[in-house]
């Protein structure tokens, strides 16, 4: 009838979110960027606010989910953005999260912001934690400040930064605050000059032990990624969508993309 | 990229581990990991988080409760349904009458144009009385109204109204087997349908999202608001004293509204037990915290955003369907226009339904483009070869009263416009939308049995009671 | 699949919760895609929630759970074992 479908990598369009990984640099991009974050976080006002009116509205191929791409310019650099949907998590349950999932996993932009609202913190954290569990080159931008200040409550990014190892930037997205600074992280992220050590969760022993027995045969399938524990992990909750990507080779292919130096 | 599958064996043995692991962990693996993940943003959030000594007065926790009581509740969803429908009204009148006088004095620009290059007549009747007055006319109708309406709809999102409107009437959805998005969805449509079938991708059950989208016409958009508005101004307000016209407008408009409200109830009702059966999904409303918009930065996007999508529409539908009805209003098949021929053949079906030919035809040809109908029924009653205005009620009541126009016809014009197909943009958009044919179909051919339904029912049942 | 534990009496769910009751979450009594959903909001066992507002049409109810206020219909409410917290 309409819409979902199960295999994202290759669908009747032909897309394939690892070949779209490459797609920014041909067309004059330096640096790929996406935004991720719960809904009602303000994402698409960061969206904007970055884009400007270098944007465009579609949707994911053969999917009926929209998608917004942009780019912006700094220091000379062009970087692109890709608007992902907003989710609560990364479980890929749903189309909204398999496809932000898949793009983070398989299309590895250079720097994954998460969009954050300030006066739901806690909430928040559970798609940043699972985010940092993926790659490391995250920049978290803690929106609606003022919100959080009229209620009441003080948030100290510099705490929150050394915990979660990652960059922290407050902002008031739509009044323009505080996006200079992002954009400089995001930039900083991006070159290397921030180094981020992103917080990993610490799992039940029983779960640890669990993942340690499985992880060495992982490397030996898949070879050197920077996630295998996390892949474990998703092996070990029954992932499909993972599995999949273990058997058909493309978690290998990525792997060995990243010795072909396309990363640092 | 090309890359050799891992060797079977060690896929094997990888994938055997796994099982045999994952099956000796006691307890679900989802909990442990979850619960980890709280645990660690628990722990995070509190380090980072102080609560200052604000005393707490909770704002949001008062609002809420004045809209969601059982008492103010729904009086205040009514209060700002008509404030917005009496601002759409009121605020969009200047400015519609300012476009299109403008837009037509620049047709007679045209026309001079046209007169000077030596155009034959026919041209200059197919371009200008035709494609140009209605784009023009399609411009002049539907800007103003969009571009106060889409503002005002989106500072009520921003603010967080809508997540308790939701809330709200959640109840009435859930009985109809819908989705309590659509709620949402369906007050979109208010707007535009076709925008409003664009926001029905936040529902991800297709089973519900193709209720929402079917469904979605009966709310009647923006460009249909004219017609209403006219008719109810014409035939009902006009017995008010003038100041009072727009709030008596308004009010009925909250009427029709409402009675939308219900038509999308039930059919969505009716879609849930036949055609699209099946599970309720799994619904949570997030009640965001009432923000302060940015109620200049949302005047402004909104009005950029609408303009070009008026325009984008005028030019794609509007100009093609304002050839066509020059074309039937003056091409001739023997002494009649072609226009009188269809009128004619459509004059029994219409008569049954509480219309007429001439409506039924302005119908099928506005079929690109809403607002065209009235400034179509004109012309054919008045037998004019392009569409007019006229300049007051007063005449237009005239006019149509001499065509047979009673009580019951604006009645049967009004349920047939609120019910009636799609738009062709937005039957354009569900075809986008779902990729189907089939259902492209069923959401035309469905709002237009009920349409035939009601008008027929209403009609004959007022005839017989001695209306009209 | 409803656990065995749901006919156990003096057992509530969240369902039953009204606004102004605050209660303790026991455990999810539902399993595949609505746990993931309810887990997701932050319902996991030993989380405190507060009913907070009921819907002028009587559902659904709105409940403060980790900050959020999040509206849940009745059936699925009802798929979370609390602990009512008498205060």
């Amino acid at each position: 009838m309409v819409m979902e479908g199960n295999n994202l990598n290759a669908d009747k369009k032909g897309y394939s979110f690892q070949q779209e990984s490459h797609r920014h640099l041909e067309k004059g991009h330096d640096y790929l960027v996406a935004l991720a974050g719960n809904p009602n976080t303000g994402k698409s006002t960061v969206f904007n606010a970055l884009t400007g009116l270098h944007q465009h509205v579609g949707n994911w191929p053969g999917k009926t989910v929209a998608r917004a791409e942009g780019y912006f310019k700094h220091m000379g650099k062009r970087y692109k953005l890709i608007d992902l949907p907003g989710t609560y998590s990364l479980h890929a349950t749903a189309i909204d999260e398999e496809i932000a999932r898949n793009f983070i996993l398989f299309t590895r932009p250079d720097i994954v912001v998460v969009v954050v609202d300030s006066t739901t913190l806690e909430r928040n954290l559970n798609l940043v934690l699972q985010v940092l569990e993926i790659t490391d080159r995250v920049v978290i931008c803690l929106n609606l400040i003022d919100e959080a200040t009229r209620k009441g409550l003080k948030i100290d990014e510099k705490q929150l930064s050394f915990d979660l190892g990652v960059p922290v930037v407050p902002t008031v997205a739509n009044a323009g605050k505080g996006l200079n600074d992002l954009v400089k992280a995001i930039a900083g992220v991006a070159s290397g000059k921030i180094h981020t050590n992103p917080h990993h969760v610490a799992l039940n022993p029983e779960i640890g032990k669990a993942i340690d027995e499985i992880t060495p045969y992982v490397k030996r399938v898949a070879g050197d990624l920077p996630n295998t524990r996390w892949i474990a992990m998703r092996l070990l909750e029954g992932d499909n969508r993972i599995r999949e990507a273990l058997e058909s080779g493309e978690l290998a292919s990525l792997a060995k993309s990243n010795q072909d130096g396309r990363r640092e | 990229m090309m890359v050799a599958t891992p060797k079977k064996a060690e896929l094997k043995e990888l994938l055997d581990r796994v099982q045999r692991v994952a099956s000796s962990i006691r307890e679900s693996l989802d909990d442990h990991i979850t619960s980890s993940i709280y645990a660690d943003a628990k722990l995070i959030a509190s380090k980072a988080v102080t609560k200052t000594e604000v005393p707490e007065i909770d704002i949001d926790a008062k609002i809420d409760r004045i809209m969601t009581s059982r008492i103010t509740g729904f009086p205040i969803m009514f209060a700002l349904m008509m404030g917005i429908f009496w601002l759409t009204i009121e605020g969009a009148n200047i400015p519609s009458h300012l476009l299109a006088e403008g837009l037509f004095w620049l047709e007679d620009q045209f026309v001079l144009l046209f007169r000077w290059f030596g155009a034959p007549m026919w041209l200059e009747g197919l371009v200008i009385h035709g494609i140009y007055r209605g784009l023009a006319w399609v411009v002049s109708v539907m800007l103003p109204p969009m571009a106060i309406f889409f503002p005002l709809l989106t500072l009520l999102e921003d603010v967080g109204y809508l997540a308790r409107f939701a809330f709200n009437i959640d109840r009435l959805f859930k009985w109809a087997g819908a989705h309590g998005k659509q709620a949402i969805t369906m007050v979109m449509g208010m707007g535009c349908n076709a925008a409003g079938v664009i926001s029905c991708r936040t529902i991800s059950s297709p089973r519900e999202r193709l209720i929402a989208i079917l469904t979605n016409n009966f709310v009647p958009c923006n460009g249909r608001w004219p017609l209403l508005i006219l008719m109810t101004t014409v035939f009902v307000a006009s017995k008010f004293p003038p100041a009072l016209s727009s709030v008596v407008s308004s009010l009925l408009m909250v009427a029709i509204i409402m009675f939308s409200i219900l038509t999308t109830l039930i059919v969505s009702a009716i879609l849930s037990r036949t055609l699209l059966k099946g599970e309720t999904s799994f619904f949570v409303l997030e009640l965001p915290s009432y923000r302060r918009p940015k109620i200049i930065h949302v005047l402004y996007t909104s009005l950029i955003d609408r303009t070009i999508k008026v325009l984008y529409r005028a030019v794609v539908w509007a100009m093609p369907a304002g050839a066509l009805i020059w074309i039937l209003g003056n091409v001739h098949i023997g002494s009649e226009t072609i226009m009188a021929q269809i009128a004619g053949v459509l004059s029994p079906v219409g008569l049954l339904i509480g219309l007429d030919g001439i409506i039924l035809l302005a119908f099928i040809v506005a079929i690109p483009a809403n607002e065209i109908v009235i400034p179509t029924i004109i012309m054919g009653y008045m037998g004019t070869s392009m569409m007019v205005e006229l300049e007051s009620m007063a005449e237009l009541q005239a006019l149509f009263v001499a065509h047979g126009f009673t009580v019951v016809t604006a009645i049967s014009l009004m349920l047939f416009s609120v019910l009636h197909y799609p738009c062709a943009t937005t039957t354009h958009t569900i075809w986008k939308e779902t990729g189907s044919v089939r259902w492209t179909l069923l959401s035309n051919l469905i709002p237009l049995t009920v349409a035939f339904l009601t008008c027929f029912i209403v009609s004959q049942a007022l005839y017989a009671l001695g209306f009209g | 699949m409803e656990f065995e534990l749901s006919k156990n009496p003096g057992y509530k769910t969240l369902a039953e919760i009204s606004p102004g009751q605050r209660a303790i979450v026991i455990e999810l009594l539902v399993r595949g895609m609505i746990r993931h959903r309810l887990l997701d909001l932050g319902l996991l066992p030993g989380t405190e929630v507060e009913a907070v507002m009921k819907s002028p049409l009587g559902t659904p109810t709105a409940y403060r759970i980790r900050g959020s206020l999040l509206a849940l219909r009745p059936e699925d409410a009802s798929k979370v074992r609390v602990q009512h917290m008498h205060s």
